[in-house]
């Protein structure tokens, strides 16, 4: 189908910019690793302390990295009005959005393979017995916080300060995806003393799916002029 | 609206309502068994935080109406609530400590109302901070229209969410709602302060629109002058 | 142009538009249309709302009021056919630093939805002689070669309506021969062009229709004869706009 054609050309533009500097990446990487380390080296960590803060201080990292990268996703798209340009081909902005937040997710999706990997050498944890529940809550919340930084991202860039702007929209209209991922990864982490692990994958699936819609639709009217 | 209920009149009702609340608040409502002569701020404080979730919705209405009929009113309507909304938030956040540190010793509790208030403000602030921090000013309203719908879902998801949260991690209800008894006279105070509140919030958001309207009068005078000069 | 071809081919126009900027006046009610088989000099002092006019062609910007249609529907509802069909150059090149000029093109192209679409970039390329440098990366190329890459792209699906805003700006002599000469053959490809360039004598010689625009208003819209305009004064005698 065409749309996917053409989400596709978006994300692989994406990947190949991403390729050529390999800056963004990097530093959602190392700026992940160094929030896990500060938290790692900061408290003693016994078993009982390492489940109560992990998860707290992965998603901490995740969400600070994730914004990183956001803003420069659209940074790059500003030097040469390049997010204008892309109006100009017959596109649904609905599109460039989708394509975009692909890319934003697989970024941090790398990011959170190397802070997990991190995470399980120094707080000494290992994350296989609940991989699958893990990976699910993984997917889904960075998805509705990918999507969410999309939109703002855009939306930012229009803004003095950019950055600022960001942070200061997605963290209030983030902080559920946060919250509810925090709580079903600690869940799943103690082997999911409350019963099933059902319900803290879907209420993540849930609010992330509801506000990955909401972006969606709403993308075309932060794009017109 | 402006015939039929002329400002005047509404500022006088609201003036009325609130020597009445006072009256009510400090010499009616009788005093609370446990904390005393702060509790009375809880007229003054659960008002303040409907109002302030109301404003939001209002928001959040008029962003849609703007997006599909793009009209100017409900962009000032937006921008109105928005600043009007914020005083009514700030207030509610500054009463709580006020009122939390005499009755329990502790300034601050993330229960359900403070902890939604809290989230809520933060909108408040992102939505005012994007409307002046544009470099095109003329992109605002589509932009702010797209926050204010995205933030009245978080909204309606941080009502839920807190709820369920509060089920998993519960915590005892310390700046007390309507859930806990009220005494009849209590209640009738509470009541009229919601109502005076409501009516204040709607004077200022009216006294805020006329402003907008004398903006928008003054701006398309400056686009008629704009029109004519440098006609060489 | 064929005789009856002007019945069929749309028309790109802007209907008592007005733009404004704050209380900024950028254009007030202008209306101008074109059509394919005619060549137009957009032309006018600095300020004077030739870039806003492009970009609102060029369906970049919205107009405050009035209408930008395209074969009379309004771009706003049904902006796919427009932009399929104009290509557009301007200030910002709209390439991505990061990827080389061939890599740039092929991005559009698939946003464009060509078919065989190597052969249009080195037809596009050709058009240019942007072959040579088409595996540098745009952020290493000259403001020169910048502009002929963003040509490269504008031309690349091949518009009907070809929209130009100081196309000739960073480009050395040769250039500037080669971009006239396939300017001035558009029109009998049956290709529409409305351009911008400071160089009145220049932009005479490449259109036979000029649009002068002072203040957001347009003073002139006709068939363009440069000899009445060196007598009235308006132009100096080696083609320079006495406002500038």
């Amino acid at each position: 189908m065409n749309s996917f054609k053409i989400i596709w050309s978006i994300l692989a533009k994406d990947l190949r910019v991403e390729w050529r500097n390999r800056e963004t990446l990097a530093s959602m990487c190392v700026f992940g690793l160094l929030i896990v380390f500060l938290f790692n080296f900061a408290f003693e960590t016994a078993r009982e302390e390492t489940l109560r803060l992990l998860p707290a201080v992965l998603w901490v990292a995740i969400a600070f990295a994730g914004v990183l990268g956001f803003n420069r996703s659209f940074a790059s798209e500003r030097e040469n009005a390049c997010l204008e340009g892309m109006t100009l081909a017959p596109v649904d902005p609905s599109m460039i959005f989708v394509g975009k937040m692909l890319a934003n997710l697989l970024f941090l999706g790398i990011a959170e393979v190397v802070m997990v990997f991190a995470a399980t050498l120094w707080f000494n944890f290992s994350f296989l017995p609940a991989l699958g529940q893990l990976l699910l809550i993984a997917f889904f919340g960075t998805l509705g916080y990918a999507a969410l930084g999309t939109i703002f991202g855009a939306i930012a860039a229009n803004t003095r300060m950019r950055e600022v702007m960001l942070t200061v929209l997605q963290f209030p209209i983030a902080f559920w995806i946060l919250m509810l991922s925090i709580d079903s990864t600690s869940s799943a982490m103690r082997g999911n003393p409350d019963g099933s692990w059902v319900g803290g994958v879907a209420r993540v699936a849930g609010i992330s799916v509801i506000f990955t819609v909401a972006s969606f639709l709403l993308f075309e009217y932060v794009l017109e002029e | 609206m402006n015939k039929k209920f002329p400002i005047w009149l509404h500022a006088a009702l609201t003036a009325a309502g609130l020597i009445v609340t006072v009256y009510m608040i400090f010499l009616y409502a009788p005093e609370e068994m446990t904390m005393g002569e702060v509790q009375r701020i809880f007229y003054v404080h659960v008002p303040a935080a409907w109002v302030s979730l109301m404003g939001f919705l209002i928001i959040f209405i008029s962003s849609i109406v703007y997006l599909s009929k793009r009209t100017q009113f409900s962009d000032e309507l937006a921008q109105a609530t928005a600043e009007v909304g914020f005083i009514f938030c700030t207030c509610v956040l500054v009463t709580g400590p006020l009122w939390a540190k005499p009755a329990w010793g502790i300034w601050w509790t993330w229960d359900a109302r403070l902890t939604l208030t809290f989230l809520l403000w933060l909108l408040y602030v992102a939505y005012l901070m994007l409307r002046n921090y544009l470099v095109n000013p003329g992109r605002a309203a589509s932009l702010c229209a797209v926050v204010g719908i995205i933030g009245f879902v978080d909204v309606l998801i941080d009502y839920m969410a807190i709820r369920w949260w509060r089920t998993q991690h519960p915590q005892p209800v310390v700046l007390g709602g309507p859930e806990s008894g009220l005494d009849p006279r209590m209640l009738a105070t509470l009541l009229v302060s919601w109502a005076v509140f409501t009516l204040l919030f709607f004077l200022l958001l009216r006294m805020r629109l006329r402003l907008a309207g004398m903006r928008r009068e003054l701006s398309e005078i400056r686009h008629v002058l704009a029109f004519k000069v440098s006609e060489d | 142009m064929p005789p009856g071809d002007h019945v069929t081919k749309p028309v790109l126009e802007v209907r008592n538009v007005t733009k404004f900027f704050g209380d900024l006046a950028a254009l007030k009610e202008v209306s101008l249309g074109i059509r394919c088989g005619e060549s137009a000099l957009l032309y006018g002092p600095n300020g004077a709302g030739k870039t806003t006019l492009l970009r609102m062609l060029a369906s970049l910007a919205r107009p405050s009021s009035g209408e930008v249609l395209f074969d009379g529907k309004n771009i706003e509802h049904d902006g796919a056919n427009a932009k399929a069909a104009i290509g557009f150059v301007s200030h910002a090149t709209f390439l991505y630093g990061e990827l080389t000029v061939r890599e740039n093109l092929k991005f559009f192209g698939r946003l464009f939805g060509l078919s065989g679409l190597e052969k249009r970039i080195d037809a596009a390329l050709e058009m240019f002689d942007m072959r040579p440098r088409e595996d540098d990366f745009a952020r290493d190329l000259s403001r020169g070669l910048q502009q002929r890459a963003s040509l490269a792209r504008a031309f690349l699906h091949n518009p009907d309506f070809v929209i130009l805003d100081e196309p000739f700006t960073g480009l050395d002599h040769q250039s500037v021969k080669k971009l006239e000469d396939l300017l001035l053959r558009l029109p009998q490809q049956g290709k529409a062009l409305l351009f911008s360039t400071h160089d009145f004598e220049q932009g005479a010689a490449l259109a036979r229709r000029l649009i002068a625009l002072k203040a957001g208003r347009v003073r002139y819209n006709g068939p363009l004869d440069i000899a009445p305009f060196k007598s009235l004064g308006i132009v100096r005698a080696n083609g320079q706009s006495r406002d500038e």
